[in-house]
């Protein structure tokens, strides 16, 4: 789970945010505006300031945001001088936008704000929707399209100039979304919003895949009601535009009277398409809360009010329905306790008594917000300046609205110098609040504000402000023109007018914050989980919490090696010279029996009842082997059949809805597609076989401890991480081993993806696209005891979503109904529509998973999907499309529903950047630098929004890394590869491939891209690449070999067809080939997902002849990427003879 | 890196090179040659010397044998202790093998309990681990398991299979996640010098302050003269399984590694050999 924040308002109109992990309320230092209220949601937090303006904070993630610019060139032919630069009168402009309306020359175009910068010069973009223009020939290009300029035939691509800026100062943070830079006020707000601003939060169904659904509903003084839609938070979108950061247009939906938007408003947040709205009520004037009662996705309305214990001023609630409140009393920000999906109304408010982090320290450097970066009020210059257009704008349209005056306030007037500023009544009990409350003195801020002006060039004004009138009324244009305002002033600013005395402790330790405001629209809190925020507590801060991979103390201590040191030395001493004597206890066999189930692998095919015995016993030479009886009972007779645990090569375990059970496989099993099938009655009683028979396994085998670096990994479809020890011989010329003799070990955990590195750096990637470091154990999840390692593992989840398909088909009487042909597939059925499953019946995948959320219509299928989630075809089953036309009759929509693993494993979450894929550098461990382990290595990835990013700071000693780099790019990627001389080669999302050139050591990030066109009608999703070889996979599961690749010209020529039936693939260190297969039949049955190796390959022949079939039957992942382990024969010398490309 | 499942092994495949002699007074028909026997640490001398009675039997009359004892320099061997605690207290310093006189009469009835069969060793071992369970958890773990685990872990230990013991073992080492440690730390302190036989009180593996105690920090507390000797220049060797641990070991850590299959922490104190 990871951490997210509630954000909070004190009555100072300072931001807090207090992280789920974490213990302290942490003031959002860039704010130099005071805020009235915010409203977040979890990637970015709304808010309106004290100058009454909208402003958006988008949280900061190592990854920047980027977006392109764009002009295009036109050109027109004549025949004179084919295409040249003379336009015709009536023509669009020489340089304009897509439409060609606006004129855009190149150095016209400014940068929206000062927090982006250029990234890079202009450049001509000769990849155009995936494909790729003529290089430089601008003229001899396609027919043009049309697009609806004044230029009739002419003007659109072949010429795009192209530009992305970005890059916020103050690295690395987050950055603005366009028109609005932090600390400017809100993108082309009509007007200035007094009322709350509420983006409906997601809790399941608002952003599903790259298509948001959220918007951002905002309540103007004048009583309009605006709604601003497709808020997408950019970080959510694929490319990001500027435009999607912060949604299109304010657009009134209907005026609706202040009452309406008034006391009785509901603040409670509809959570989105078809999911219940948990509508908390609250009066602004008696400051009860009620709770709607029946609100479900059938009735938004719900029936009845239940007034709620508690008084509050205000209530917000968040992600999963969680409920915050803001007590009328003594202003503490309470969480309701017990809110669950089954009861939402939850059982208790329960006071947050976080501490603020500036309590503890003033310095402020310690630590900043989970996701620090830029923030509201980070350039108030801008703000200032943008400030006057705006609010005579607003005036402008503002004008009918009765708000202007401000007869209202007399209150705030008497305290506010200029007097002009103006508080909606709906915000009055909060002002009325703060009014009671506090009493500040004036004198004494007037020798506060002395002191303060002498510092800084300070608007006197400015600190005279009563810090308390933040909450609601504070004259606009009085923001401090100073940008290089740093925290300790803002800490000075807001405090000052309060603690004339203390100036530098303004928060004495019993000051209890007041709050003014709070939301939970970003903090995902689940129902159940433990949180420590009602507890002082002291201790490690929360920035300084997360888990570190170096090597804990207890392992490197020196009581430790002494006591390694010790044992060894004795049993050297009392053993060394006494091996003839006699031992006192023989050793003896050891038979555990038990009862299971087994699949009977002939008639009648079914599970039937077995007694088994595991028959252990020593030999001479003190090495350990087992045999597995099982007995069983056909047609009254007794027999029994037996496996020698020294040639089982995996145990499987396989769980789902109803059994636990497991399969065994033996070379011989593999070859035919069929293993042995044992379940057991309960879980713990699986595990326990399980943990015993791995361990037999491994002991004949003499395999103990973590696996060696060189090992290879490999997933299964069950998310099930299995790592086998190469031997010699695996990739020997003469002598290979076959793949079906491989021993497979399970490791703790569930992943989606892993990839490794020689030198024992291994990473996956979870279902939820969390990426994961491995920490050295092994063992966990289903492998207990003896099995697994005692440190070094820990508590992994995942969530996946379980889908579903609604079919529909039109009748000309009633349009589309659920009433099929009858020969149609099920109305309610899986993807292929052979499987019905409806809503009620579809379970998690197993026991191990439970459901975190309901279900929700999924928009993110690929073809897209009109705006209630159906995709159109003219019959089942068929392409479907996201739009409706003549020719469709059936239909049908993605139902989406979410559910949660909990296990263990040895795995380190990597925070915070969800990844889609991950690559690291191959190396051989003789490599030049074997001995220094703390050596850098090179590390890629793609986020799972389409980034391209580089580790940095990996090495063997750190094999989590210190940070990302992000490496731009003009669109979304999917996957990249980096090879054992720092090729880099990646794969797009539109399905074109990638080189990145001149990546080195000391260039980790390479300068720029190569596009390189995929294989005809193509769309490539992988790419691997070893030493030399570069392999790819479209997805159509052909697999590539790109030829003509030479150290010269490492983009290399062609792609060339080495096979079909591929789903993944790995070439190794060794440029071993290794994929897993989409379907192999045995001679028993057929397995889809086998591991398969490449045999054949060689130096002069890369390509390989054919495939060697291992294990199988649901592998869905292989990484052979550590494996350097060479055969004892020099082969490292010829390869490097004959090698295509040699480093 | 060596990883802490190997200290397991270790401990429990600990041998001591042992020589049997028939004590000088026994009357034998014949004369008894030596037995030469590697005896497990873990394990009690009247589970693992079978052998060593059936040898020095087929010298003697069936008359003059009575209950077997046994004796090392004058100190008769107490079968209820482990092995390795007896070698360690008594003869760390010895040259090995560890010669072991055998008896066969005039049992030291004040010295010794009888042992009249592995039952009483059994039920001496599974009452031993109660008592540490009672520490670590309240009791909860070993009550928890069924009469079949008890007898696994009996058997894990006569049988000397080292799976078998540890596959229930561990779940007596296992503590809740939120506590660093168990409730208290099942020990035992020897020492040849005292009347008492042994130290065993009340010691908790975490301090008030949340600080993990050491193996120095309890030798202070309950046997404060083992680390400050008062005679000055003679030092004492605090020792368990035949390794002098360093005093910073965190308890917890021993008690999980280091513990006899009884689950007590057996620390022997022994003066340091003056060579």
């Amino acid at each position: 789970m990871p951490t997210s924040v509630l954000w909070a308002v004190d009555l100072f109109g300072r931001v807090y945010t207090l992280s789920t992990a974490g213990q302290y309320w942490e003031l959002c230092k860039d704010a130099q505006l005071e805020f009235k209220r915010v409203s977040a949601a979890t990637q970015c937090c709304w808010g309106i300031a004290c100058d009454n303006q909208v402003y958006l904070y988008m949280c900061a993630s190592d990854v920047s945001i980027r977006c392109r610019e764009e002009a295009y060139e036109n050109q027109r032919w004549n025949p004179m001088g084919g295409f040249c630069e003379k336009l015709l009168p009536s023509d669009r402009w020489p340089w304009s936008d897509v439409s060609g309306l606006q004129h855009r020359p190149l150095d016209g175009v400014a940068l929206p704000s000062p927090h982006w910068e250029w990234e890079s010069d202009w450049y001509v973009d000769e990849n155009f929707g995936g494909e790729p223009t003529e290089k430089g020939s601008l003229t001899e290009s396609r027919p043009w399209h049309f697009r609806g300029g004044p230029m009739p035939s002419t003007s659109p691509p072949p010429t795009r100039e192209t530009r992305s800026g970005t890059r916020v100062c103050g690295g690395g943070s987050g950055s603005d979304t366009g028109d609005t830079s932090p600390g400017m006020p809100g993108p082309r707000s009509p007007r200035r919003m007094t009322l709350r601003i509420c983006p409906i939060p997601s809790v399941t169904s608002p952003w599903v895949g790259g298509r948001s659904q959220r918007s951002l509903w905002a309540a103007c003084r004048c009583g309009l009601c605006l709604c601003r839609e497709r808020c997408g938070t950019g970080r959510m979108s694929a490319t990001p535009t500027r435009k999607g950061h912060h949604g299109l247009w304010w657009t009134p939906p209907g005026k609706l009277s202040r009452s309406a938007v008034g006391p009785t408003t509901s603040c409670g947040s509809p959570s989105g398409r078809g999911k219940p709205w948990s509508g908390k009520g609250s009066t602004g004037i008696t400051p009860k809360v009620w709770f709607r009662r029946g609100v479900n996705s059938h009735n938004p309305c719900g029936t009845s009010w239940i007034e709620m214990v508690g008084e509050m001023t205000m209530v917000n609630v968040g992600l999963n329905d969680q409920v915050w409140g803001i007590s009328s009393e003594e202003r503490a920000v309470y969480f309701r306790q017990g809110v669950t999906p089954s009861e939402l109304s939850g059982k208790t408010w329960k006071a947050i008594v976080a501490g603020r982090e500036s309590d503890r320290s003033h310095s402020g450097s310690s630590s900043s917000l989970l996701s620090a970066g830029c923030f509201f009020g980070d350039e108030v210059k801008g703000g200032s300046e943008s400030a006057p257009s705006d609010t005579d704008a607003a005036s402008e349209s503002e004008r009918p609205g009765p708000e202007r005056s401000a007869p209202e306030e007399p209150l705030d007037n008497s305290r506010d110098p200029k007097g002009s500023s103006a508080v909606g009544p709906e915000t009055g009990g909060t002002a009325e609040c703060a009014s009671e409350t506090f009493c500040p003195d004036a004198g004494g801020r007037e020798a506060a504000q002395a002191s303060v002006g002498s510092e800084r060039p300070l608007p006197a004004s400015t600190a005279a402000e009563l810090p308390w009138t933040n909450i609601d009324l504070k004259e606009p244009r009085k923001a401090p023109s100073h940008s290089a305002t740093g925290f300790a002033e803002t800490m000075g600013l807001s405090s000052l007018g309060l603690f004339p005395l203390g100036l530098d402790e303004p928060y004495a330790a019993d000051d209890h914050p007041l709050w003014a405001w709070v939301s939970g629209g970003g903090c995902a809190v689940e129902a159940g989980s433990v949180l420590k925020w009602f507890s002082v507590q002291s201790g490690l801060s929360p920035s300084v919490q997360t888990l570190s991979l170096s090597i804990s103390p207890a392992q490197t201590a020196a009581w430790r090696k002494q006591i390694f040191q010790q044992l060894t030395e004795r049993t050297k001493r009392e053993l060394e010279n006494f091996r003839h004597y006699e031992q006192a206890v023989e050793q003896s066999v050891w038979v555990k029996t038990g009862s299971l189930q087994w699949w009977c692998d002939w008639k009648p095919h079914k599970w039937v009842d077995v007694r088994v015995a595991l028959e252990q016993f020593t030999g001479h030479d003190g090495a350990r082997d087992s045999i597995l009886f099982i007995y069983y009972v056909v047609h009254e007779e007794k027999k029994y059949f037996h496996v020698f645990l020294n040639e089982v090569t995996a145990l499987v375990p396989v769980l789902n809805e109803a059994k636990h059970s497991f399969a065994l496989y033996t070379p011989e099993r593999t070859r035919q597609r069929w293993p042995v099938r044992l379940a057991a009655t309960t879980e713990q009683d699986m595990n326990d076989w399980l943990a015993l028979l791995s361990l037999s396994c491994c002991e004949s085998r003499k395999i103990r401890g973590r696996p060696s670096p060189q090992s290879i990994w490999s997933v299964t479809c069950k998310g099930d991480i299995f790592v086998s020890e190469p031997s010699p011989d695996l990739e020997a010329q003469d002598h290979l081993l076959p793949c079906d003799q491989m021993f497979w070990r399970q490791m703790g955990g569930h992943l989606r993806v892993v990839e490794a590195n020689s030198r024992g750096v291994v990473w996956g990637i979870g279902y939820d696209h969390t990426a994961w470091v491995y920490t050295g154990g092994y063992g966990g999840g289903c492998v207990q005891g003896l099995a697994s390692s005692t440190s070094n593992i820990y508590t992994q989840s995942d969530v996946k979503s379980i889908c579903i398909y609604e079919n529909q088909r039109w009748n000309p009487v009633t349009g589309y109904t659920s009433r099929g042909l009858p020969t149609d597939r099920y109305m309610w059925s899986d993807a292929t529509g052979l499987q019905e499953c409806t809503k009620a019946s579809t379970k998690p995948p197993s026991l191990q998973w439970t459901w975190v959320s309901d279900w929700y219509v999924d928009f993110s299928v690929p073809g897209g999907t009109d705006q209630e989630g159906w995709q159109y075809a003219s019959d089942f089953p068929a392409s479907y499309h996201g739009y409706k036309t003549m020719k469709d009759f059936v239909r049908r929509r993605c139902w989406a529903r979410k559910c949660k693993l909990v296990t263990n494993g040895p795995w380190l979450e990597v925070a915070p950047i969800a990844l889609g894929d991950v690559s690291i550098i191959p190396e051989s461990p003789e490599g030049p630098d074997s001995d220094d382990r703390g050596h850098n290595i090179a590390l890629w990835a793609v986020s799972d929004k389409g980034d391209v990013l580089c580790r940095l700071g990996v090495s063997e000693l750190n094999p989590v890394g210190s940070s990302w780099l992000h490496i731009g790019t003009d669109q979304p990627f999917a996957s990249v590869s980096i090879g054992a001389c720092y090729q880099v080669w990646a794969v797009a999302r539109d399905g074109s491939a990638f080189y990145r050139g001149s990546v080195s050591p000391s260039q980790p990030a390479g300068d720029c891209w190569y596009h390189i066109p995929s294989p005809p009608k193509q769309r490539l999703m992988q790419v691997s690449v070893g030493q030399t070889s570069v392999y790819a996979l479209d997805e159509n599961g052909n697999l590539w070999y790109r030829g003509g690749v030479t150290p010269s010209y490492p983009q290399g020529s062609s792609w060339e067809h080495v096979s079909n039936n591929v789903r993944r693939v790995s070439v190794g260190p060794l440029d071993q080939v290794w994929v897993i297969a989409n379907k192999v039949q045995g001679t028993h049955g057929l397995s889809r997902g086998t591991v398969c190796r490449r045999t054949g390959v060689q130096p002069r022949e890369p390509k390989g002849q054919g495939w060697d079939y291992g294990i199988g039957g649901g592998w869905d992942h292989i990484s052979v990427r550590a494996n350097a382990t060479r055969a004892s024969r020099s082969m490292s010398q010829e390869q490097k003879a004959h090698g295509p490309v040699s480093c | 890196m060596t990883d802490d499942k190997d200290v397991l092994r270790d401990v429990w495949f600990g041998r001591i090179p042992t020589c049997f002699t028939l004590y000088q007074d026994e009357i034998t028909e014949r004369e008894a040659e030596p037995y030469y026997l590697l005896l497990p640490r873990v394990s009690y001398l009247t589970l693992v010397t079978d052998k060593v009675k059936k040898h020095f039997q087929k010298v003697m009359r069936q008359e003059d044998i009575s209950e077997i004892w046994f004796e090392y320099e004058g100190t008769p061997l107490k079968w209820h202790y482990p092995i390795g605690l007896l070698f360690d207290l008594l003869a760390a310093s010895s040259a090995l093998p560890w010669n072991i006189i055998v008896h066969f009469k005039s049992f030291p009835e004040k010295d010794l309990l009888h042992c009249p069969s592995k039952d009483a060793i059994e039920a001496h071992f599974m009452s031993c681990i109660k008592e540490a369970d009672a520490l670590k958890h309240k009791s909860q773990v070993i009550n928890e398991m069924q009469k079949k685990d008890h007898k696994q872990l009996w058997m894990g230990l006569q049988n000397d299979r080292f799976d078998q013991f540890w596959a229930i073992n561990r779940k007596l080492m296992e503590y809740p996640a939120e506590e660093n440690g168990f409730r208290y730390i099942p020990f035992r302190i020897y020492q040849m010098t005292t009347e008492r036989p042994f130290i065993q009180k009340l010691f908790r593996p975490v301090a008030a302050d949340g600080q993990l105690q050491t193996l120095g920090d309890l030798l202070r507390e309950v046997c404060p003269s083992a680390v400050a000797p008062e005679d000055g220049g003679k030092k004492n060797q605090v020792m368990i399984h035949g390794i002098e641990p360093m005093l910073e070991t965190p308890l917890q850590w021993l008690s999980e590694h280091l513990s006899y299959p009884d689950n007590f922490l057996h620390i022997s104190i022994i003066p340091q050999p003056t060579d």
